[in-house]
Order: structure tokens, then C-alpha cells, then sequence
């Protein structure tokens, strides 16, 4: 009881726009996770190594002078490489998919060390106009509507353009491929190129993702992706335990079901810091992190065991 | 009438050099008119599923040429004869993409064989034309355009493939004992669908069946194999008059073998 008299709900209020806009970022690598999980069925631990490549590739370019936006594209595309040499693995060389993208992953370490020199780097807001940062939630009022904006229009227009790119031929190659290969072959769809597309679109915007993240908290560091592949996960399927319901059946299902992605990344960080707030000891977190995905991702499996046995009751 | 099937001299063996090792396709020599129907029938493991397969280019033969339409496809990968073939196969499921609406599914299909691009996946014109194509099955699936193919029955999924293996005109149709896991009364309304689509576009097409009467009613020719080869070939005026005994006698014949089959027997 003393405990939770010594907590004080207005710091719970004060960390929730942090949150926000955390999870709004963390969405992002989110929505790429989405694309492999669940459109192409591809576990992708890329993604851990990748979203630190974003990040290093950004801040890089930034220290060098390059407009903070015109760096996020570059971190696109070098986390769009990324997906292209897990691609390759898997379909030219035809290593096992979640083995394909750990080695990727592992290779990305010595990379990003290699790009940033160290094992991180810094970009101060104060030298440089950033495109997010941790420092506009606390500077003033016109930065704090500042960031919002930025990141609610960034995911929004990720949004309406993964809806359009999955409604394309292509995308629609893409969902087959991930559905059932034999048919898409069968339907002259080239799964292999298909799938190596794929995961250098997700890749693209964890390395995203990861340049904004690096903008926001000032730095980019070798080691910020580990375990990015667990919050994209829990992002994923807390969005569909939730909202799942509600997305099903509507017009424009599938943008309501990107846009839960988010939601679910949001969440997420919302549970974060309210277990930071009870003031249980941060280095639990990502075993705090992992219990979260397991209970979600047992969820629909121990749901319909749990109706079989009801079904056979009656 | 133009050739539009020519397989020869196929052989394919599988696991070779293991303990396992399987002589599937013997010296298979096969030559089909455009506008043939033919039903293969033959015991299990006589290769009739490994001829389609080898046809649709699942896996590389091991030496011979197939063509189809005068073009040598013996070396074109799976996803490139596509363009070529409609196939049906004998599991509901492996036709269709289960996690995509049926207007998805037609879409996919109606581009067989094209590049996929930026443009729309499916165009609202097409939505029409589909929902016509789907009437004709006389299933009420035309008002489910936009249902998601896994929620559909065993029987409505087969009848939506072979849709979908028509709808880009094939130069050979593939049908892989596609009603064998379907309810009697299903199977009868598919094999109705799939011979009125074939009548419909005069298409070639080959039919792998474990069920000789239907082999014997289908179609304009028959085929019959044993170990990796053909060993009856049958048809115009001769097969309409064949009976199942007829069938089990040439078999007993030529292969010195029972008829293997219970399936085939018992229906």
C-alpha cells in the first residue's frame, strides 16, 4: 500500500506524450514487421539489424551535413539493402528464411560499426534541425504539436501508401506469394522475386523507423535494435487482439488493419511506461517485453483449443 | 489440327542413388490435338500425377522435350509455363490463396502470364466480368465477391480454381484428380463444371482420375499407366464404347498385374 501511495500519477500523465510519440516511431519498423510476418510469413530478424543501419546511415549523414530528410531516405534504402541480402540468401541460396535473415543480422553488427566508426554516435538538436526529437516534447508548445504532427502525417501517408502498394498487381503477387506459393507459381507469379521485394520493403521502413528513432533520442547506437523484432512483434498482434474485431469486414479493412499495427506499437510503450512508473527495475524490461508477445501470441491458439473443448461439451 | 501437347520420351527419377530411389516417368511419349480431353487413369504410383507435374514444370525431367502450342518448355521454370497451363489440383487448398477475397483470386488469374506492375490489382470493370463468371457456377458465390476464399467450401474453392485456370484462356488444362477429395455429390457437380468450361472454350485438357468411370465418361480419349509409362491409349468412337470391365481386362493384359487400385474398383 505504501508503495502505491508513493506513486505519482501526474508523472504517469507526463510520460504518456513520450510514449505516444515512441510508439509512433517504433510503428513504423512495426508496419515492416507486419509485411513479413504477416503478409509474406516470413519470420524476419533482419529487422534487428536493420533498424540500427537506419539509424547509423541517418546520423552519419546528418554529421556530414545532409538535410535530416533527405537522410531518412538514404536510411530507406540502406535498410532496403538489408532485406535484399536476407532476399538473396533465402531464394538464390536457399538458406532457411529465419536462418537467412539471422545472419544478416549479424553481419549488420559489424556493419554498423563500420558506418558509425564506434559503437554509436550522436546528432545534438541543437546543432542540427532534426526531424523528431525527445528535446521538442519539453521545449515548448508549437514543438510539441511540432513532433505530433510530423509523426501522425509520417505514419499516415506510410498508411495510405502501403494500402495503395498492396491493392497493386504487385502487391497482390506479393500477398499470394506469402499465402501459397504453389498457387502462385501456378498463376505465373515469380514467388522468389516476390519475396525478396517484400522484405526489402519491410526493411525499407525499419530502416525508417530507425533513422527517426536515432533523431529522436539523439543518437544512434550499434546495439538499439536488439530486440526491436520482439516490439514490431507485440505492436503486430497486440493491434490485431484489439482491434482485430473492428478492422474485419469494413471497406478499407486493410488500411484500418496497418493502422491497428500502429496502435498496437503505441499501446505497447503506453504498458512500458506505466511498468517504469511502478517502478519495477529497467532491466527487466525486455524479459518483461518477451512475456508480453508470449501471452498475445498463445492468445488465438489457446482460444480455439479452448472453444474446441466447449464444442465437444455440448 | 495443330499439336498442342507433345511429351517426349520424358524420364524422371526421384532420390536417385538413395534407398528410396523411385523410376517415376519411364519414356513417357504423349501427343495432344488442340481441342483433346484426356482422362489417365492408372494405379498408385504409375506416374499420372508426376506427368502433370513434369508438364507444369514442378521440378526439372531428367532428359526428353515437352512442348506446348510448338514451344520447347522442357527447361522453363514453373512460374514461366504458367502462362501456358490452367491447373487444378487435387487438395482444395493448394488453387487458391486462402488469406484473398475470390475477386483477388480472379484477378491474380486473369493475369497469368503478364508482368504485375503499379497498376490496380483488380479494376472495377473486372469486378462485373467476375461476378457474370461466377454466376455461371450456379453457387451464389457471385454476391460473396469480396469474401475471403478460405471461408468457401472445399467444393466452391474447386469450382473458383477452375474458374481461375480459365479465365487467360490455357493452351493445356491440368486437372490433378481435382474432385478425389471432394463428397460424391460435390465431385459430380465440379466434374459438370469442368467439362462445361472445356466444352465451352475448346480447350485441351488432361484429366488425372482414380475413378474409371469417369475417365470412361469424360473426354474423347483415354490413357491408362503403369510403372512410369503409357500402356492404353484409347479413344474417338472406341472409347464411348468401353466398359470398366473392359478397362480392368486390358489392364490385367498388358501389365500381367490386378488392377491396384481399391479406389478405382469400389466407385
Amino acid at each position: 500500500m505504501a508503495i502505491l501511495m508513493a506513486l505519482d500519477p501526474a508523472a504517469l500523465l507526463r510520460s504518456m506524450p513520450g510514449a505516444f510519440a515512441q510508439g509512433l516511431v517504433w510503428g513504423i519498423m512495426a508496419l515492416g514487421v507486419y509485411i513479413t510476418y504477416r503478409l509474406l510469413d516470413f519470420a524476419d530478424l533482419t529487422v534487428d539489424g536493420s533498424i540500427a543501419t537506419g539509424g547509423a546511415v541517418a546520423v552519419m549523414l546528418i554529421r556530414l551535413g545532409i538535410n535530416p530528410w533527405l537522410a531518412l531516405i538514404f536510411a530507406f534504402i540502406a535498410g532496403m539493402a538489408a532485406g535484399f541480402i536476407t532476399g538473396i540468401l533465402h531464394t538464390a541460396l536457399g538458406i532457411p528464411g529465419i536462418l537467412a535473415s539471422i545472419l544478416t543480422q549479424i553481419s549488420l553488427y559489424s556493419i554498423n560499426l563500420n558506418i558509425m566508426g564506434r559503437s554509436n554516435q550522436a546528432v545534438s538538436v541543437d546543432k542540427y534541425n532534426l526531424v523528431v526529437s525527445l528535446r521538442y516534447l519539453s521545449d515548448s508548445v508549437s514543438t510539441k504539436i511540432q513532433i505530433f504532427v510530423t509523426t501522425i502525417l509520417f505514419c499516415a501517408v506510410i498508411i495510405a501508401v502501403l494500402y495503395w502498394y498492396f491493392g497493386t498487381e504487385q502487391g497482390h503477387a506479393i500477398r499470394a506469394t506469402g499465402c501459397n506459393q504453389q498457387m502462385a507459381r501456378a498463376q505465373g507469379i515469380n514467388t522468389n522475386f516476390h519475396t525478396v521485394l517484400a522484405l526489402m520493403l519491410s526493411n525499407g521502413l525499419v530502416g525508417l523507423s530507425g533513422a527517426l528513432y536515432a533523431q529522436y533520442q539523439g543518437a544512434a547506437d550499434v546495439n538499439m535494435g536488439r530486440g526491436a523484432i520482439v516490439i514490431g512483434l507485440a505492436a503486430v498482434i497486440i493491434g490485431e487482439v484489439v482491434f482485430g474485431k473492428l478492422c474485419a469486414g469494413k471497406h478499407f479493412a486493410f488500411a484500418y488493419t496497418l493502422l491497428s499495427v500502429i496502435a498496437g506499437a503505441i499501446i505497447y510503450y503506453i504498458v512500458i511506461n506505466i511498468v517504469l512508473w511502478l517502478k519495477l527495475p529497467s532491466d527487466d524490461l525486455k524479459l518483461f517485453s518477451a512475456i508480453v508477445v508470449a501471452i498475445f501470441l498463445s492468445l488465438p491458439y489457446l482460444k480455439t483449443k479452448y472453444r474446441g473443448k466447449e464444442k465437444q461439451n455440448g | 489440327m495443330a499439336e498442342m501437347l507433345k511429351i517426349d520420351n520424358i524420364y524422371k527419377t526421384f532420390n536417385r542413388g538413395t534407398i528410396n530411389e523411385k523410376h517415376a516417368l519411364n519414356g513417357v511419349c504423349l501427343s495432344l490435338k488442340e481441342g483433346d480431353f484426356v482422362t489417365v487413369i492408372g494405379g498408385n504410383g504409375a506416374g499420372k500425377s508426376t506427368t502433370l507435374n513434369a508438364v507444369a514444370g514442378v521440378w526439372p525431367i531428367d532428359s526428353g522435350r515437352i512442348y506446348i502450342g510448338g514451344d520447347d518448355v522442357s527447361r522453363l521454370s514453373e512460374y514461366k509455363r504458367a502462362r501456358y497451363l490452367g491447373r487444378v489440383f487435387q487438395d482444395p487448398m493448394t488453387g487458391t490463396a486462402a488469406t484473398m477475397s475470390i475477386e483477388e483470386n480472379m484477378a491474380i488469374a486473369a493475369r497469368r502470364g503478364e508482368s504485375r506492375g503499379l497498376s490496380w490489382g483488380i479494376t472495377k470493370k473486372e469486378r462485373v466480368s467476375y461476378r457474370e463468371m461466377l454466376s455461371t457456377l450456379d453457387l451464389g458465390l457471385e454476391d460473396r465477391l469480396s469474401s475471403k476464399v478460405g471461408l468457401l467450401s472445399g467444393g466452391q474453392r474447386q469450382a473458383i480454381t477452375l474458374l481461375m485456370a480459365t479465365i487467360m484462356k490455357p493452351k493445356l488444362l491440368l486437372l490433378d484428380e481435382h474432385t478425389a477429395a471432394l463428397d460424391p455429390k460435390t465431385a459430380a457437380k465440379v466434374l459438370e463444371i469442368s467439362d462445361k468450361i472445356i466444352a465451352d472454350h475448346h480447350l485441351t485438357a488432361m484429366m488425372v482420375t482414380h475413378n474409371m468411370k469417369d475417365a470412361i465418361a469424360h473426354g474423347n480419349r483415354l490413357i491408362m499407366m503403369h510403372e512410369g509409362k503409357i500402356i492404353l491409349d484409347i479413344y474417338g468412337e472406341e472409347k464411348k464404347k468401353l466398359t470398366v470391365e473392359d478397362l480392368l481386362h486390358q489392364f490385367e493384359k498388358v501389365s500381367g498385374e490386378e488392377f491396384a487400385s481399391d479406389k478405382a474398383l469400389l466407385s
